[in-house]
């Protein structure tokens, strides 16, 4: 099996990402697992499915954000390239300058366009201002920012559009160069321009980065998603190629979900 | 009703309706069609010419049904985005009115050719015909029931029947044959009986792409030219 982006035939996938028996509890309450799913590498994976299905949960654990609310507990074991995420003496920080996220809403500091895009550069130790600019250029040109901002660096990022600030946040994350890119309904807040802008964009992304994208806009998983997993419940029904997915599902609860025939 | 995979409803109401709308008005569709051949057939057999003229007549409402359907498929396909079975059934329905009209049309050819051969006196009594018309109604209303009620078996089984009316055409292409051979006088009423035998066999393929198109449909497998795909080269 190889898969295509823009005519390009990319290599035999490789699962970047191995997720074994993954579950996510919030106290006492299941919210999702145990999930198993191989995430291929360089290749765009989209989770669909309604509303606290637990899509959200499970993306959120693969780069150990959910440690961060009070009272989750998560068991099972996730790896990126054979090496495990959860662990003693493993760093989430570490984990997620590996796996980076992008969320909803956009969420620039307030502070200028080059400083949002250096911030995580500077906090991961580099100093040297060259090498700063160099990154930065280097993040908002694979956002497809670069063009729109070179001539506004200093300028505040508050005053870019709602598209241009979700691709600053997407800079953001690319400038620490992670492998993974998690994206939480990243275009949702935005127009249709705007979102075909971010579609574009992800398709692009998936040439050196591993994307897996939630969104509960079912077209825009068949457009951008090389595969797709449908989340029903807290449980994983259906991992699948997105065109046999959308156009042959094998399970029943995933064909009422995707024609419209739920709730 | 045509079943599809998931016997639930659309939780849209509207998009429910236009389905079910595009159900009825196949399946108006699929009636006119049997209509115009069981009718053209009879014409033949009985010489009724008559029957012929409104069976001809018959053709334009199927004209109008295929626009119509055509019509509410682009609308459903531009506004709901449909997936999964709801895309099967709504690709099917675009494939399956040009088969239908097709058929309408191949209808319309017989009464043609009947019209003209009720000019003349009969060529000869029919012995293979009606049983070559009888296996083609039988295909064409066996391919309609098995969409109708989404039947894959039901669906190969009119597929399996195809080669009996090749075969049909065969014997009847070989005897009109030596009908013409005999008598050069008989060459105009033998060529519009194998032209009307030739129809036949046209419905009869007919038939079968449109069980290909309900297995298709049901199981999202495509089975047309089976085995039959590969170029030969790498």
């Amino acid at each position: 099996m190889s898969a295509t982006v823009n005519g390009v035939a990319k290599a035999e996938p490789q699962p970047k990402l191995v997720v074994r028996n993954l579950t996510v509890y919030y106290g006492e309450k299941k919210a999702v697992g145990p999930v198993a799913m191989d995430i291929v590498g360089q290749h765009v994976t989209a989770l669909i499915g309604p509303s606290g299905c637990g899509k959200s949960t499970f993306l959120r654990s693969l780069n150990r954000m959910n440690e961060l609310i009070p009272s989750c507990r998560i068991e099972g074991e996730v790896k990126l390239d054979g090496d495990p995420i959860y662990g003693p003496g493993i760093d989430p920080v570490a984990v997620r300058r590996r796996i980076g996220m992008v969320f909803q809403r956009s969420n620039p500091f307030p502070k200028s366009i080059a400083e949002n895009v250096a911030y995580g550069l500077r906090i991961g130790g580099i100093s040297d201002s060259h090498d700063i600019d160099a990154r930065v250029e280097r993040a908002l040109t694979q956002a497809a920012l670069w063009e729109e901002v070179k001539d506004r660096l200093t300028e505040s990022a508050l005053g870019l559009s709602g598209g241009q600030q979700q691709r600053l946040c997407i800079a953001r994350a690319l400038a620490v160069e992670p492998e993974v890119l998690l994206m939480d309904e990243p275009a949702s807040a935005l127009d249709p321009i705007a979102t075909a802008h971010i579609e574009e964009l992800i398709n692009e992304l998936s040439e050196h980065y591993t994307v897996v994208i939630v969104t509960h806009n079912m077209q825009q998983a068949a457009r951008v998603a090389d595969y797709t997993a449908f989340f029903y419940l807290g449980e994983l029904v259906e991992f699948d190629r997105t065109d046999v997915l959308f156009t042959k599902p094998s399970d029943s609860r995933t064909e009422d979900y995707i024609t419209g025939r739920f709730g | 009703m045509i079943r599809t995979n998931s016997s639930r409803e659309h939780t849209n109401r509207e998009y429910e309706l236009e389905l079910r709308r595009l159900r009825e008005q196949l399946l108006l569709m699929g009636a006119k069609v049997e209509e115009i051949i069981n009718g053209s057939i009879r014409a033949l057999i009985d010489r009724d010419s008559d029957l012929a003229e409104r069976m001809i007549a018959v053709d334009r409402k199927i004209n109008q049904l295929e626009i119509a359907i055509d019509e509410l498929c682009m609308q459903v396909l531009a506004r709901r985005q449909p997936v999964a079975s709801d895309l099967r059934f709504l690709t099917t329905a675009l494939k399956l009115v040009t088969d239908l009209e097709r058929i309408g049309d191949l209808g319309v050819n017989i009464c043609e050719r009947v019209l003209e051969l009720n000019g003349e006196p009969p060529l000869k009594p029919y012995i293979d015909l009606p049983n070559m018309t009888q296996e083609v109604q039988e295909m064409l209303h066996e391919a309609l029931d098995a969409f109708v009620a989404a039947d894959v078996e039901r669906a190969q089984r009119v597929i399996a029947r195809d080669k009996n009316v090749d075969a049909y055409y065969t014997q009847i292409f070989r005897e009109l044959l030596t009908y013409m051979m005999e008598d050069p006088r008989n060459i105009f009423r033998a060529t519009r009986l194998q032209s009307i035998a030739k129809y036949l066999e046209r419905i009869g393929d007919h038939a079968t792409n449109l069980g290909e198109l309900t297995v298709f449909m049901v199981k999202g497998k495509d089975i047309r030219h089976a085995g039959k795909l590969s170029d030969g080269g790498t």
